[in-house]
C-alpha cells in the first residue's frame, strides 16, 4: 500500500489516487509525417522499467491534479514527487 | 520414451520397495556449450514450447533457461482456471486449441495433470452484463465453443451457496456457462512437461540467468547467462513479467507493462463448490481446490510493478464482493496471500512472434490469463520458432498489429478472468 506525497495537498493513501501510465512521453508535433512504426512506438511502446520509474498520477479524490512520482518498481518506495513540467530530481529521468 | 513409464504397475512395483526407488522425473544437466534452440524462461508455457518443439518439430538440441526453478513464478502462482469463451474468432481458436490439447494432456505427457472439467460461470450482474454475455456466448457457439446461458434459478441449483437474491447490492441476473472449463493441478503442468521434454532430450537448466542477449549482423547468436555464454541458433524467450526486461536485452521496445496481480487460499474447507466462478462485474472469481482450499483471484494494480505483491486495497475489494456473492464465506479465514507479474497487452491478447531479431521468438503479454493457454501456448509458439513463421492460429498475434492497427480487443472476456 502506497502512501503519496501530493505536491499541493501532501501525503494522502494511495486509495485516493489514479495511476497514470508512464511520464514525459510527448505527443510528436506532426503526427502526419510520421511512419507507422513510429506513430505505434509512441502510441502504444513502453519502457516499463524494472528499477526508478517516472509515472504520472492524479489525485483523483482529492485536488484532482496531476503531478509525476519517481518510484522503484520492485521494491515500490517512492523516491521523489514533482510537479508537471519540471524534471525529475536528480537530472534526467 | 523413458522407460519408467508412470501407472498403475510402476506405482504397485515402486510400492513395494517403500517408493525409494523412483527415478528422477528430469535431469540436472550442465549447460552445453550450445543449442539449436534456446527456450529462456521454466515456466508452463517455456517448458510446453521446449515440449512440442521436441516432439513435434525435428530442431536438433534444446535447452530451457530457468533463472530460479520451474515452474516457480506465473506457473506458480495462478488460480488454474481453464476455459476457451473469448468473443474474438483469433483468441477463441487459439484459446479452444489450448483447451483440446488440455483435454488430452494427462495421457500425451503420462503425467496426471488433474485436469478436472467442471465447468466456469461468467455472471452477469446488470443488463449490459447480460447483453455482452449473450453476445459472447453466441460467438463461442458459432466457433463451435460450448456455451450456455443460465438463469439466476438455474445457477442457484447449480450453487446453491451463492446469494442470487434480487435484494444483493449487485443481483446475478444470469451468467453463461463453459461446462468444458474448469481447473488443472499448476504444478503437475510444469513438471509434466518438464519430464516428457527431458524425456526427449530437452536440457532444462535451473538456476540459469539470461543476463544478455548477443546478436551479430542482426541475427541472435546466443545469451549470456549466470553461468556463462551459450551459444544458440534461436533463442526464444518466454518469460511473462519480465518480457520488456529481456526485451531491453535486444533493444527492442515492446507494448507490454508488468503489474501485480494477486490471489489468495483459505483454509481447507469440506465440499462447498464444484465449479468455477467468476465475475467480471464484481471483480472475483473463485473455485475449490481438490485439497478444500478456497481459490481465490483478485484484480491486477494499476500501476506498473515488478515485486510479486500488490496492494492491500485490492485484495479488501475482492473479499468484499466474494463475500457478497457467498455470505456463507464471510467467516472462512485466508491461509496465504500473493502476487505475481503479468505482463498486459493493450488489447489484453498475447503476442506469440519474430521480432526485427533474425532468430529471436518472443512469446509474452498474455497478461491475467496465461495458464489456460499453457498447452496451446507451446504448441503455436514452437511452430513459430522451428518452422520461423507463426501457425495460422497465432498468425494474428504478430507483433506487428500495433503497427498495422490490427488490434484484438478482448477486455471483455479477458479483464478478469483466469
Amino acid at each position: 500500500m502506497l502512501q503519496i506525497e501530493c505536491p499541493w495537498c501532501g501525503g494522502r493513501d494511495q486509495e485516493e489516487f489514479q495511476y497514470g501510465g508512464e511520464a514525459h512521453i510527448v505527443r510528436p508535433d506532426n503526427p502526419e509525417s510520421l511512419t507507422d512504426t513510429q506513430w505505434a512506438d509512441y502510441l502504444f511502446n513502453r519502457a516499463n522499467v524494472k528499477g526508478v520509474h517516472a509515472e504520472q498520477w492524479c489525485h483523483a479524490a482529492g485536488c484532482r491534479r496531476w503531478f509525476n512520482v519517481l518510484r522503484d518498481t520492485v521494491s515500490y518506495k517512492i523516491l521523489a514527487v514533482y510537479r508537471p513540467g519540471e524534471q525529475p530530481p536528480g537530472g534526467e529521468e | 520414451m523413458r522407460k519408467d513409464r508412470y501407472s498403475i504397475f510402476s506405482l504397485a512395483r515402486n510400492a513395494v520397495s517403500y517408493h525409494q526407488d523412483w527415478s528422477e522425473a528430469w535431469r540436472s544437466p550442465e549447460p552445453a556449450p550450445s543449442y539449436d534452440v534456446i527456450v529462456v524462461g521454466g515456466g508452463g508455457h517455456g517448458l510446453a514450447t521446449a515440449y512440442y518443439l521436441a516432439a513435434e518439430h525435428n530442431v536438433g538440441r534444446i535447452a530451457v533457461l530457468e533463472k530460479g526453478w520451474i515452474g516457480g513464478g506465473n506457473t506458480g502462482r495462478n488460480t488454474t482456471i481453464v476455459r476457451s469463451n473469448y468473443l474474438w474468432d483469433e483468441a477463441a481458436h487459439l484459446y479452444e486449441k489450448s483447451l483440446k490439447l488440455w483435454e488430452g494432456l494427462s495421457q500425451e505427457l503420462n503425467f496426471n495433470v488433474m485436469f478436472s472439467q467442471r465447468g466456469v460461470m461468467n455472471l452477469g450482474h446488470t443488463l449490459q452484463d447480460m447483453r455482452d454475455i449473450y453476445r459472447r456466448s453466441n460467438a463461442n457457439r458459432l466457433n463451435g465453443i460450448d456455451s450456455e446461458i443460465l438463469t439466476p434459478a438455474q445457477i442457484k441449483a447449480k450453487v446453491p451457496a451463492m446469494n442470487v437474491s434480487s435484494e444483493a447490492r449487485y443481483p446475478v441476473l444470469g451468467a453463461s456457462f463453459q461446462p468444458r472449463g474448469g481447473v488443472a493441478r499448476h504444478d503437475a503442468v510444469a513438471w509434466g512437461f518438464a519430464r516428457a521434454a527431458d524425456a526427449r532430450g530437452v536440457d532444462i537448466i535451473q538456476n540459469c540467468e539470461v543476463t544478455g542477449i548477443r546478436r551479430e549482423n542482426g541475427a541472435v547468436c546466443g545469451v549470456e547467462t549466470s553461468r556463462g555464454y551459450i551459444s544458440a541458433k534461436k533463442v526464444a524467450v518466454v518469460v511473462a513479467g519480465h518480457a520488456s526486461v529481456l526485451a531491453d536485452m535486444a533493444e527492442l521496445r515492446f507494448p507490454v507493462e508488468s503489474h501485480p496481480l494477486q490471489a489468495l487460499v483459505s483454509e481447507p474447507l469440506k465440499p462447498v463448490l464444484d465449479t468455477v466462478i467468476m465475475s467480471n462485474a464484481v471483480h472475483g472469481y473463485v473455485s475449490q481446490s481438490d485439497k478444500g482450499e478456497l481459490v481465490i483471484g483478485a484484480g491486477i494494480d494499476a500501476y506498473t510493478g515488478y515485486g510479486q505483491r500488490g496492494s492491500f486495497s485490492i485484495i479488501e475489494g475482492n473479499v468484499a464482493a466474494i463475500v457478497e456473492l457467498f455470505p456463507i464465506f464471510s467467516r472462512v479465514r485466508m491461509l496465504r496471500q500473493w502476487g505475481g507479474i503479468v505482463d498486459v497487452c493493450p488489447d489484453a491478447c498475447p503476442i506469440i512472434s519474430k521480432t526485427p531479431v533474425s532468430g529471436l521468438y518472443f512469446n509474452c503479454g498474455w497478461g491475467t490469463g496465461g495458464f489456460k493457454a499453457t498447452p496451446g501456448s507451446g504448441w503455436v509458439f514452437a511452430h513459430t520458432v522451428a518452422r520461423n513463421e507463426p501457425h495460422e492460429l497465432n498468425a494474428a498475434f504478430d507483433l506487428d498489429r500495433f503497427t498495422t492497427g490490427a488490434l484484438i480487443d478482448e477486455h471483455g472476456a479477458a479483464g478478469v478472468a483466469h
